[in-house]
């Protein structure tokens, strides 16, 4: 395998993507990412010299419009999906 | 009669003339899922009463006149990734398991208003990352042609329903061949439509340059009448696209004289099964008698397009998936303590392993020094691979080819080694970074009576000659052998 993942890439990778691993799927995740990475590593086969990265198909401009409300007050309905809520807002844990 | 046996549009047909009501549709298809459900698992949510009764009020408009729709009446499936207002909609997820939308989706409120009955949400791979819908959290699909094997994925519980007549049609969406490859290993039809075509609005996002909505049915006409239907220009999704011409049911005519067929070559290579080469050329042949003009070509770039595809992919269900933290909808950790481990726990132990496993590539191949040699060399490798397809569509107006390498795995065959999944992939997954439309139609079966899928695949907005091409071969082929 030609992409090695350290301990410390997966750390990083870990903060980033907000997971947190065990050990067990810590070594799997490590695997899993190196033999990705060898696969897309072909990649570098082609010659995009001289390329611009296409993000969309078609040539995307914003769409503008204008900043009317239309849809209803449905704070009651969405805080029901919530699981904390209080006085109408959501309830998170403590933040430090 | 059967009603079960009718496509969507007989359907329709018959609740119009008075000769089947929708009531008695919606009861015969309740009945089959009593039938056969336990066994398949298409639906992840039946609404039972909830269809019963939308159907009485359907029934009522179609009487009355005030609905005239070519879908009036149809019970229909909806993949659950489409959001449902009061409807639970789980994307096959934990971490979605309680979610109950405040509104429903553009293309299924377009279904609404020609007077569409839901019969429930069906089952995905979890949010739509997988080929099997194995990864669902909810349990596996079985391929209603044959229990021991996959349905495919990641829209199979729809593919399914709509093989096991436990619906009239269904939605899905593809992201790299969700809609078509679970249509080829179920022997149904099923279509992505060129990006932008039917609104994303209330589709859980995946990867957003290339997800598309479509539908999953039992012949081309369907198919047609369905994509009509759902297609609409939305303000609410900034990549709708304005396009006049979604009256594809204007392309259902049986006549393929002239039109220019491109084989590519290299899609018929040692990975391809023989008897999925043999049947998808035996369709090729057809064409041929039928009028068409058909070539063989060398597209190039075949290979590049699945690493290409994994990355972009990843990158923005990496970025997609940042919204599941555990505060507004669905499942949060319990007893987590301070508010960023909350969101770790909550996310870990919500997630299924592909889901993380495609997140922290995304977010690898995002991350600051490997930005520009992985992302940025994706989004060029694809800039490639649309050039290589607009090459192609100078020649030629349908490119013709497999679905999928094989029909479909047994279960549990393919979890094992994911790249060896993604593998499977190769044929369809192109045609989403290019934002083409592609249209899988069965074309035969394999010695072991499972089905093979034909891919016909055309230049953006060219739906319509994607349409007549594969009517007409549908026409031609008659019964499937």
């Amino acid at each position: 395998m030609a992409n090695v993942i350290s301990d410390e890439t997966i750390e990083y990778v870990g903060i980033l993507a907000k997971l947190e691993l065990s050990e067990e799927e810590k070594e799997q995740a490590k695997k899993d990412m190196g033999k990705m990475l060898d696969y897309i590593d072909q990649l570098s086969e082609v010659d995009t010299e001289g390329v611009e990265p296409m993000s969309h198909v078609f040539d995307l401009n914003n769409c503008f419009r204008e900043d009317i409300v239309t849809n209803g007050d449905d704070r009651e309905a969405m805080l029901r999906n919530a699981p904390g809520q209080k006085d109408g807002m959501f309830v998170v844990p403590r933040t430090f | 009669m059967d009603i079960l046996n009718l496509t969507a549009v007989q359907l329709a047909s018959l609740i119009k003339s008075g000769e089947v009501t929708a009531v008695e549709a919606v009861q015969a298809v309740l009945d089959q899922i009593d039938q056969t459900e336990s066994e398949y698992h298409c639906y992840v949510t039946i609404d039972r009463e909830g269809a019963r009764k939308r159907a009485r009020e359907v029934q009522e408009e179609i009487a009355s006149g005030r609905l005239t729709g070519k879908l009036a009446g149809v019970p229909v499936a909806i993949k659950d990734n489409l959001c449902t207002q009061g409807m639970l909609t789980t994307c096959s997820s934990k971490i979605l398991g309680n979610f109950i939308p405040t509104y429903t989706a553009e293309a299924v409120r377009n279904l609404e208003r020609q007077g569409a009955v839901i019969l429930g949400k069906t089952n995905m791979d979890e949010f739509a990352m997988g080929s099997t819908t194995e990864t669902s959290a909810f349990g596996v699909t079985k391929n209603p042609r044959n229990p021991q094997h996959v349905p495919g994925g990641s829209s199979g519980g729809s593919a399914a329903a709509v093989a096991a007549n436990e619906c009239f049609y269904a939605l899905g969406s593809d992201t790299g061949g969700s809609i078509r490859q679970p249509a080829s290993y179920c022997g149904v039809v099923g279509m992505k439509p060129t990006y932008g075509t039917v609104s994303r609005y209330g589709l859980i996002a995946y990867g957003s340059s290339l997800d598309q909505i479509g539908p999953l049915c039992k012949d081309v006409t369907d198919c047609a009448t369905i994509l009509e239907a759902i297609a609409s220009h939305d303000e609410k999704d900034s990549t709708s696209v304005k396009r006049g011409d979604t009256d594809f049911t204007a392309a259902l005519n049986a006549d393929v004289k002239g039109v220019r067929i491109g084989i590519p070559r290299d899609y018929f290579t040692d990975g391809l099964d023989r008897e999925v080469k043999e049947k998808v050329l035996a369709a090729a042949q057809l064409l041929k008698e039928q009028g068409a003009v058909v070539e063989e070509f060398d597209l190039g770039l075949v290979e590049y397009a699945i690493p290409t595809y994994y990355t972009i992919a990843a990158a923005e269900a990496s970025s997609n998936l940042e919204r599941f933290d555990g505060v507004k909808y669905g499942y949060r950790a319990e007893d987590a303590g301070e508010l960023h481990r909350m969101y770790k726990r909550t996310r870990s132990e919500g997630f299924g392993a592909e889901v993380k496993r495609r997140i922290m590539l995304g977010s690898f191949v995002l991350s600051s020094g490997y930005y520009d040699a992985y992302y940025l060399k994706a989004l060029k490798v694809k800039a490639k691979l649309k050039k290589a397809f607009d090459d192609a569509f100078a020649k030629y107006d349908v490119i013709l080819g497999p679905v999928a390498p094989t029909t479909a795995p047994k279960l549990g065959e393919s979890l094992a080694d994911p790249l060896k999944m993604y593998l499977g992939d190769i044929y369809t997954i192109s045609v989403n970074l290019a934002g083409l439309p592609g249209i899988s139609v069965p074309c035969g079966t394999d010695g072991k009576g499972l089905p093979v899928g034909l891919q016909l695949v055309g230049d953006c907005f060219a739906e319509k000659t994607l349409i007549q091409t594969a009517y007409t071969y549908e026409q031609a082929r008659g019964e499937v052998r």
